[in-house]
């Protein structure tokens, strides 16, 4: 179970982290406890997962590219092939999904060129087809996730 | 838009996260050999000019009981899959809308959405709601839910700092 402050520090900061020197201290007065209590809160829910990090979410394809990918993979085969496609350090997410196109993953590399050769290289370890279905357009405004706490 | 080297390298130090110490901006300043105002400075760029959509805490959904995760694709007129799409953004269970291109035969769909909720029920009933009321109860559609994960974290973009190099 999740804490109060714990949870007003996911409702009141998945964006606009305070630019300033003491972020965490800033945080604290808004919420009005102590500097310390917010960086352990914030470890506790690091280690338990919760949090996957504080970090920033980038506009696609501004820093690197990156793309969707789907394969159809035999049921037999499915954990041996996530295992392949999940090693590579530029794939960061990866999840079974219920379709024909069983496995999607999610593609991202700083250098030009490194998507593709992801690809190929999947392609060419599996021998199964990888679709690409690049990003086109974002209509999506990211303010965070409103949890409705019960 | 193009990233100066000192972006680059900053944006690699913060893909694991923002240190958990007092002077995070200090401490991330001195792995890419920038100071702590330059490091507030170039977040607060990226910010202003769109690069960084946000930043702050991000959670894992289904670690908070949000464990159905559905990706629900649709196959929208080209000329009406902008309007569509942000019709969809605009619902706060919806995590992420883009519009991808089709590979026929395989894939018909070229708008996606993401939609996440506690329950598969509750799911399906709001991608119902979406499909009304954005005008597209009509169009062909379907409905991934996850059903394992085999990876999950943030993207590495960016040079990492030599030191961290080593261990990533």
């Amino acid at each position: 179970m999740m804490d109060d402050l714990e949870k007003r520090m996911i409702d009141g900061f998945q964006r606009d982290l305070p630019l300033v020197e003491r972020p965490y201290a800033e945080i604290a007065k808004k919420l009005g406890v102590e500097e310390d209590d917010v960086i352990e809160a914030l470890k506790v829910l690091k280690e338990n997962g919760t949090l996957s990090r504080v970090g920033a979410v980038f506009k696609p394809n501004t820093v690197g590219e990156s793309t969707l990918a789907a394969m159809a993979v035999d049921q037999d085969r499915l954990e041996e092939v996530a295992a392949i496609v999940s090693n590579f350090d530029e794939v960061n997410h990866n999840y079974e999904r219920e379709h024909r196109l069983n496995l999607w993953f999610v593609i991202a590399s700083a250098e030009k060129g490194g998507v593709d050769s992801v690809l190929e290289q999947i392609q060419k370890m599996t021998g199964i087809k990888v679709l690409n279905l690049p990003m086109l357009e974002d209509y999506h405004l990211d303010l965070g996730f409103d949890l409705r706490w019960t | 838009m193009d990233l100066s080297e000192h972006e680059k390298s900053l944006i690699g130090a913060l893909s694991d996260g923002l240190p958990l110490v007092s002077r995070p901006y200090a401490l991330i300043g001195e792995q890419v050999g920038m100071s702590e105002a330059e490091v507030i400075e170039a977040l607060s760029r990226m910010q202003v000019d769109g690069r960084i959509k946000r930043f702050g805490l991000i959670v894992r959904h289904h670690e908070l009981g949000y464990k159905a995760n559905a990706m629900t694709v649709w196959d929208i007129d080209d000329d009406k899959v902008a309007e569509v799409g942000r019709c969809f953004g605009n619902f706060d269970f919806v995590t992420l809308c883009y519009r991808r291109p089709r590979r026929l035969p395989d894939w018909p769909y070229n708008l996606f959405c993401m939609v996440h909720g506690q329950e598969r029920d509750a799911v399906l009933e709001q991608i119902e709601q979406l499909a009304e009321k954005c005008g597209a109860a009509a169009a062909s559609r379907d409905v991934l839910f996850s059903t394992r994960r085999f990876k999950q974290r943030g993207a590495r973009y960016g040079k990492m700092p030599p030191e961290l190099e080593s261990v990533a």
